[in-house]
């Protein structure tokens, strides 16, 4: 029961008082950028739980038995940007090689993901917060639905967008900025449920 | 273009934040105050100089397959100097920009001026774009910073600013309202242009 507690906690955290996009900063790139149509918000977001996930899971593992048993800490960076370039890739082919309807609805978006700072960054929060190999796959899991949240609910918004009137200079990227700013106050509420 | 256009061009034409909206997530996350954003300048634009300097001159040797790979590993190679050298001399700067660090690899404006300009020019003009492009990015962190302080702290560079009666807008320095003022910026740049 209390390890059913524990991942509550975890999963609130992550999807809402820490949200990755609006409270951590981090994925701000296909936030913006793939956050025009609700399709597409969908797609980018199954993608990005599914390499944030087994990023968290494959960086834990080289972190705890390869890094630093061997003392190479120092290279934490360069190791967890090479993996995951490499699990992009890997889960690429393998999608195209198993699933290719999956393939299509995503293929797009996963080279896209290798740069996204949120996967790169739920792996080193996973070593900083010293969780255990459960909680950091779970953490991967629940910090890649918070993002898909944020950006289907900012699909949604923008599609509502096009038809609005906007000034001139503020259409496209700077109304976004202004909403995704609005959504962040709003995401603020959670900031009181703290555990 | 004359090399001093390519070192100039970043400053306001081809702002990397304003117009190219490139590197995000560090410019709305560490820019709570100016002196965290004069920090993150620096060090992105040592890490942009040094990325474009070895690049422009690996380029011949690189495959085109896996130049992406190869651009990252010679960027992560220059974040972690960044990291080590900070956390050694400027410990507490180093604190304040926390995760933002080792984050600097994927932030896609350094991976993007490898792709679209060393890869294709010559090592002086790399390094004048380097400069340039780093240069910009600092000015609009500083600018960005500079307006979130004096709002919500009304304090500049940590020095009070704003007469003892002023009343701090606390949002300015939370996460709403990088958004907000992101957005604004953005719109005004738009503005200009068009004039």
């Amino acid at each position: 029961m209390e390890l059913f507690g524990r991942i509550v906690a975890l999963a609130i955290a992550a999807i809402f008082v820490h949200n990755f996009v609006l409270a951590r900063f981090l994925g701000l790139c296909p936030y913006i950028g793939v956050s025009k149509k609700v399709d597409s918000a969908l797609g980018m977001g199954m993608a990005v739980i599914f390499v944030m996930t087994m990023a968290s899971t494959i960086t834990w593992i080289i972190q705890n038995y390869l890094l630093i048993p061997l003392e190479l800490q120092f290279l934490q960076t360069i190791a967890f940007i090479l993996t995951i370039a490499s699990l992009v890739q890997l889960v690429e082919m393998v999608i195209q090689k198993t699933a290719p309807a999956l393939y299509k609805a995503l293929g797009v978006f996963l080279p896209l993901i290798t740069t996204n700072c949120a996967v790169l960054g739920v792996a080193i929060l996973n070593i900083q917060s010293q969780y255990t190999f459960l909680e950091s796959i779970l953490h991967g899991l629940f910090a890649g639905i918070g993002f898909t949240l944020v950006l289907v609910l900012m699909g949604g918004i923008r599609e509502r967008l096009e038809t609005a009137e906007v000034p001139v200079s503020m259409k496209g990227m700077p109304i976004a900025m202004i909403v995704a700013g609005c959504m962040a106050m709003a995401f603020l509420g959670f900031a009181g449920l703290q555990f | 273009m004359t090399t001093m256009q390519e070192l100039t061009k970043g400053f306001f034409k081809d702002n990397p934040v304003f117009v190219m909206a490139l590197g995000l997530c560090p410019t709305l996350a560490v820019t709570t105050s100016v002196e965290n954003a004069v920090g993150m300048g620096m060090a992105s634009t040592f890490v942009l100089l040094c990325a474009n300097i070895i690049i422009s001159l690996i380029k011949g040797f690189i495959p085109a397959k896996i130049r992406i790979p190869c651009y990252i590993v010679v960027i992560a190679s220059f974040v972690t100097i960044v990291d080590m050298v900070m956390h050694a001399y400027l410990p507490e700067l180093h604190k304040n920009l926390g995760i933002f660090i080792p984050l600097i690899v994927v932030n896609c404006m350094i991976l993007g001026r490898a792709e679209a300009f060393a890869s294709k020019n010559n090592l002086i003009k790399s390094i004048a774009d380097g400069i340039g492009m780093g240069i910009g990015f600092t000015i609009a962190l500083v600018i960005i910073g500079s307006i979130r302080e004096i709002l919500g702290a009304g304090e500049f560079l940590g020095f009070s600013i704003a007469p003892a009666s002023y009343q701090p807008v606390l949002v300015a320095i939370l996460a709403p309202g990088a958004f907000i003022v992101m957005g604004v910026l953005m719109g005004i740049m738009n503005l200009i242009k068009k004039e």
